[in-house]
């Protein structure tokens, strides 16, 4: 567990100094994807691998959720989104459709649509799955913004928002093929029940969505997700490029799906289940 | 020649009341929406584009429906259509400034609207989408004054002019792709995901504006003394069926599609607007009457239209008649089907139905009668320039 943490902290300090410092991480490496291939030693693999398959070069964060460590225990599910709710200012509207949410639960047949639920077993059709941003390697909302008020973050491949240029004309929850964009249909601050003076609250008329923690990262912390779940480990975030990360090797011993993949957008989030 | 529109009768003057009456409605309506923010429409988190978006599709149409006069006269020196030529130009000025204004009615941070403009985005259909409607709204306003302007003082056009004519008509053609490629490039919207999308859209198109252009001429003919004559009515009805049935076999090929291929995200949009959808024990089917109502008037009016051409008989009743049910046949399955039934079921399979609140309605309302005001104006002018040039 130290090991993984402090593996863990490298990327994390790596992406808040390309990210918040880009000047300083531009003078100590030529670019933050030679930063990071050089802090964890293995250059040549991490890249060819990653033009392998073709996928964005440098770090790539990402996600593994457990779902097997939160079978039979959905108030595991809450304290997760509640960790997000409260990190985030995200306000409890209490109607479906102004609802704004970054990462909720649904169920198997809701998260995973193109998979069969026909005789689905007990644990798949008893649990709710927890379902966020994907963050794409190959995000339609970027594509199809036309202010470029969503953007891949290239230092470490979130899909990040710009809350003060975006228009709201919502073309990016019409792209996203997992639904995990939300709009704000009126003044969102009277519903926030705990205000947290460390994040932005937001206004109305605008997109918002999980971040993958990018301001905690550059705190040198993991996601307020991952961290409500840390003592039993059930999600782990790391750099998917890096294949010594504890999300690669994670994700070389089990089996895990994602969300839509027919789609082609390359999702960063995986789940065993 | 503005100050033509400066003079009319009191049905003229009436009109023009109603009409800024409703436009001042659907002002106000829009002031709380900015207000309060876009939860006072219909459209929620699961399905978070409405009537706004998809009217504005619709006049896109009837802006690039204006080609069907413009083409055959400057491409195939097809004199009849010389006195209509004005009116598609004028019509697709209208229909591109209601399809602006639905646009910002639409989008949540009006304020921010030049942020198309200040970061301009060439992967985004949306920022292609602003290119071409501008462009094709500067160019008919260009072609449209600089004509009539012309037949004004008795003389020919000025050569440049018809450059921008010729460049006009790619332009129809594009504003309804580029339109159509809003739609049919987004993954997991199975419904809109269609190669024939764009095809389809230009097809009820051209049915749907030169329909709305024949009922003004009607019209024009009772309150102005303005004959479109009976040739050009005639080919114009014949341009409409081609393209009422060429659309209508478009959304057939759709239905074997789905209901052939089976597969579920093909299937669903259609059953929902046309049988209702079955899904957890409940049936969404609140559009089922709208469809078919859409197809019921095509047909109806195709039946019109075919009886005129087999009887041989031409009245301006059957003209209106047959050309409003196509009109609003197209406005149904456009202008409400298309996009609401490509909404229904979300991402996580998730049924949500849509029911427009009465403020969107009145916005809506208040848009459409700014656009005819503008129609009215517009063609009031092209009416009196032709009438002094014919004393």
């Amino acid at each position: 567990m130290d090991n993984n943490r402090r593996s863990f902290l490298k990327i994390a300090g790596i992406t808040a100094l390309a990210g918040i410092g880009a000047p300083v991480a531009a003078h100590l490496s030529s670019s933050p994807a030679a930063a990071s291939a050089e802090a964890h030693g293995a250059p040549q693999e991490g890249h060819e691998a990653a033009r392998e398959s073709g996928k964005r070069d440098g770090v790539r964060l990402g996600m593994v959720i457990d779902m097997r460590k939160f079978y039979g225990h959905p108030e595991m599910l809450d304290k997760v989104i509640a960790a997000c709710d409260k990190a985030h200012n995200i306000p409890h509207i209490g109607n479906k459709k102004s609802e704004i949410k970054w990462i909720w639960k649904a169920p198997y047949a809701n998260a995973f649509p193109d998979q069969s639920v026909a005789h689905s077993s007990k644990t798949i059709a008893e649990n709710d799955f927890l379902v966020l941003c994907n963050h794409c390697d190959q995000p339609p909302c970027v594509r199809v913004c036309p202010t470029k008020a969503t953007f891949v973050l290239e230092e470490n491949g979130i899909v990040a928002m710009d809350y003060h240029r975006c228009i709201g004309c919502r073309f990016c929850m019409m792209a996203c093929p997992y639904g995990a964009r939300s709009f704000n249909w009126e003044d969102p601050r009277p519903y926030i029940s705990e205000y947290n003076p460390d994040f932005p609250t937001r206004m109305r008329g605008v997109v918002e969505k999980c971040t993958f923690c990018e301001e905690r990262l550059a705190l040198g912390q993991q996601p307020a997700c991952v961290e409500a779940v840390k003592d039993c480990g059930a999600i782990v975030f790391g750099d998917l490029n890096n294949p010594e990360s504890q999300i690669c090797q994670v994700l070389a011993k089990e089996n895990t799906i994602q969300r839509s993949p027919a789609y082609g957008t390359k999702p960063s989030v995986f789940y065993i289940v | 020649m503005i100050e033509k529109a400066l003079k009319g009768n009191t049905i003229y003057w009436g009109w023009l009341a109603l009409l800024l009456a409703l436009i001042a409605l659907g002002a106000a309506c829009y002031i709380r929406q900015f207000n309060f923010g876009m939860g006072l429409t219909g459209m929620g988190r699961d399905l978070s584009w409405g009537l706004y978006i998809s009217q504005f599709t619709f006049l896109v149409g009837v802006a690039a429906g204006g080609l069907m006069l413009v083409l055959p006269f400057y491409i195939h020196d097809y004199k009849v259509f010389g006195r209509l030529t004005i009116l598609g130009e004028f019509l697709a000025i209208s229909a591109i400034v209601m399809c602006l204004m639905f646009v910002m009615a639409d989008i949540g941070q009006p304020i921010r609207g030049l942020n198309m403009i200040l970061h301009p985005t060439p992967n985004s259909m949306l920022f292609w989408d602003m290119v071409v409607l501008l462009g094709y709204l500067t160019l008919n306003v260009i072609c449209g004054w600089v004509i009539l302007t012309a037949e004004k003082k008795e003389i020919k056009p000025p050569k440049w002019v018809y450059f921008f004519v010729y460049v006009s008509i790619p332009f129809a053609v594009s504003i309804h792709t580029v339109t159509a490629m809003l739609y049919c490039g987004l993954p997991s919207r199975h419904f809109w995901l269609s190669a024939i999308t764009a095809p389809r859209f230009l097809a009820s198109a051209f049915a749907a504006g030169p329909a709305l252009i024949l009922i003004f001429c009607v019209i024009m003919k009772k309150l102005a003394h303005f004959d479109a004559g009976k040739e050009a009515v005639n080919k114009l009805i014949t341009i409409i069926m081609y393209a009422a049935i060429i659309n209508a076999f478009f959304v057939c090929m759709e239905f074997f599609v789905g209901f052939y291929s089976n597969v579920p995200g093909h299937l669903h949009s259609l059953e929902y607007l046309f049988f209702g959808l079955e899904h957890d024990g409940h049936t969404y089917n609140n559009l089922v009457p709208v469809m078919w109502t859409s197809v019921v008037m095509c047909f109806a009016g195709l039946a019109v239209f075919s009886y005129m051409k087999l009887a041989k008989v031409q009245t301006d009743t059957l003209v209106v008649l047959g050309c409003t049910l196509t009109f609003l046949s197209l406005f149904l399955d456009k202008g409400l089907g298309f996009v609401l039934g490509g909404l229904v079921v979300n991402p996580l399979n998730e049924v949500t139905e849509y029911y427009p609140t009465l403020n969107e309605i009145l916005v809506s309302v208040g848009i459409w009668a700014t656009g005819f005001l503008l129609v009215t104006l517009l063609y009031k002018i092209a009416v009196a320039v032709e009438h002094e040039v014919e004393a």
